[in-house]
């Protein structure tokens, strides 16, 4: 019966030794992982200003943010329309044209296939939007993804008008 | 170690032995008792190590010359191909020396799948051997990141791009891996400092590889367990030395060929222009040794379950030893394996060449096919084959096919009972 009483006694030591252990390697393995994520340099470039004053209907600038390029398109009417025709029951990712461009002649969209990452190429596609030439992947006049294997629409970042010629993303 | 015991000649030597037995290490690459039939497609082992040797040498020399910043990268390999005296040679070694060291590993692994040298008791080899195989990927993935062409910099989104199909954490693992929100400066020099640990931990997987490898001794074309040493074995040194050289000879041949006489062949010219993260190439493809798994990947029609076929076609080759549930070992002794592993070699080589091609209209059909038959080759014909399969007699020696079946009493003795 003593003995027994020693055992369990043994027993609660190790456990929390182990428990304690297993808390102290964690603390310290958690820099050695954390100094992979985006360091403060990177998440400083968070915003960008562009000038679209420039930008003609039917044209579209591409610039750089976070590393990755963003898609400024000033649609024509016939583009408008288009996107606003298609049923939602016909998108693998149902989203409302109006939900994706707050101004409907402005489109500010992440140029980043949702597939893979590949950059998608403008005015090509069945549908009239953009094309992705490394998996063929197809999206519309919205950027919604219509065909192959993208699973999701491309994305749209935060983004707004500081004044009617310049747009602030991030 | 091993079976067979060994005490140096010399007293220093003893002396030393007995208090560091490199020797008794070092005894392992001359007395090693090996079967004497081993044919030149066990050469490759050898081969594979003097390719790790100069991936590593050149590794190096590349290294003091080279620059990991996104800015500097691509002029720094161009400084090295100009300027730098014989830069261009080692630059040339090393990229191609990649290219080498895989085609050696896939006829080494194939000659492990035609003479089932993966099946007891060798399961840890081949295991170990998968290890290696994922880590060379890895590394050579790695590798042709670092010159920051085009092809570089899209072939990393495109893979590291992989595990953001992973549910839920997907997006915070890619940013994790990219120090960033795309592959940028700290991609490269995390892929950089990786590319450089890598080698030295398969030099140790090699090692253990090796050691395995002397704990049941070497398999053989005929399949059979051997004893060791005996009438059916030879010493290491000087008999299979030699012809590992001699293989090693030939195999420079032909190394020398592509470094010297076309060493741009096997990679992409759009690596030749500086990465632009704004412009992905029209046709994106990796290099030519991993071609199979990227036919498979696309395959699969969604983003999640194309990543998973593409892990599984590497992970189906670890659990191989207990798929493969026929007894017989060598393919000389199973006539049905043997043209199912034909079959199977067709279709890697199918695989590879789609995995080249656009995914679209027939390349896509024919991806597709070649999947499901890889997948059916492992999971389903293998288990059945082993069952069911009529196999051959085997021999009771090495020695028993040539000399007519009386190698020795004992064994007649044995064949008699049985």
């Amino acid at each position: 019966m003593e003995e027994d009483k020693k055992t369990e006694r043994r027993d609660f030591i190790f456990t929390a030794s182990y428990a304690l252990g297993a808390v102290g390697v964690g603390a310290v393995v958690w820099p050695l992982i954390d100094q992979m994520n985006p360091d403060a340099s990177v998440k400083a470039l968070a915003s960008t200003e562009v000038d679209i004053s420039g930008v003609e209907k039917g044209q579209s600038i591409t610039v750089l943010w976070r590393g990755k390029p963003v898609f400024i398109r000033r649609r024509t009417e016939e583009e408008i329309i288009k996107a606003k025709n298609v049923k939602l029951e016909d998108l693998p990712h149902p989203e409302t044209d109006e939900d994706r461009a707050k101004n409907p002649e402005w489109l500010v969209m992440l140029g980043v296939c949702t597939h893979l990452g590949c950059v998608p190429l403008g005015d090509k596609g069945e549908y009239g939007g953009w094309f992705c030439p490394c998996h063929g992947s197809h999206y519309d006049t919205s950027g919604r993804i219509r065909k192959g294997p993208a699973p999701t629409n491309m994305e749209i970042p935060k983004y707004e008008f500081v004044n009617s010629n310049t747009i602030k993303i991030g | 170690m091993s079976d067979h015991e060994y005490t140096p000649k010399s007293k220093f030597g003893k002396w030393f032995n007995d208090r560091l037995p490199l020797l008794t290490l070092s005894n392992h690459l001359t007395e090693y008792p090996t079967p004497k039939n081993l044919n030149y497609w066990w050469t490759f082992g050898g081969i594979l190590t003097f390719c790790l040797i100069t991936q590593i040498v050149t590794g190096l020399i590349l290294a003091m010359h080279y620059v990991a910043s996104a800015d500097l990268a691509f002029g720094s390999v161009e400084h090295i191909m100009r300027d730098v005296n014989y830069g261009w040679l080692m630059r040339y070694v090393h990229a191609n020396g990649a290219s080498m060291f895989f085609l050696a590993v896939y006829i080494h692994i194939f000659r492990a799948l035609y003479y089932g040298s993966y099946k007891a008791p060798r399961e840890m080899i081949w295991i170990i051997g998968m290890i290696i195989y994922f880590l060379m990927m890895a590394t050579a993935f790695m590798g042709y990141v670092l010159p920051w062409g085009q092809m570089s910099f899209w072939g990393a989104t495109v893979i590291t791009n992989l595990f953001s199909a992973i549910p839920f954490v997907g997006e915070s693992i890619t940013n994790w891996l990219w120090g960033g929100y795309a592959v940028d400066n700290p991609t490269l020099t995390r892929f950089y400092s990786l590319h450089y640990l890598f080698p030295f931990l398969i030099f140790g997987l090699v090692i253990l590889h090796i050691w395995a490898l002397h704990v049941p001794g070497n398999n053989n074309p005929i399949g059979i367990d051997i004893k060791k040493p005996s009438k059916d074995t030879v010493p290491f040194h000087p008999y299979i030395v030699i012809k590992d050289l001699f293989a090693l000879l030939i195999f420079l041949i032909i190394f020398a060929f592509f470094v010297f006489y076309s060493p741009n062949i096997l990679g992409h010219a759009d690596n030749y222009i500086e990465a632009n993260p704004l412009v992905t190439p029209a046709h994106i493809v990796p290099e030519w040794y991993l071609l199979p798994f990227y036919a498979i990947l696309r395959s699969v029609p969604d983003k999640l379950f194309g990543v998973i076929a593409m892990f599984a076609a590497i992970f189906v080759l670890v659990i191989l030893p207990w798929l493969d549930t026929s007894k017989v070992r060598s393919a000389i002794f199973r006539p049905l394996y043997k043209q199912f592993y034909w079959f199977l070699v067709a279709d890697v080589l199918i695989l590879g060449y789609v995995g080249a091609m656009p995914a679209e209209g027939l390349y896509l059909l024919v991806a597709r096919v070649a999947t499901a038959y890889y997948f059916l080759h492992f999971l389903v014909i293998l288990p059945i084959l082993g069952a069911k399969e009529k196999t051959l007699d085997v021999p009771l020696s090495l020695t028993e096919p040539i000399l007519g079946g009386v190698p020795n009493e004992a064994i007649l003795r044995k064949k008699k009972e049985i």
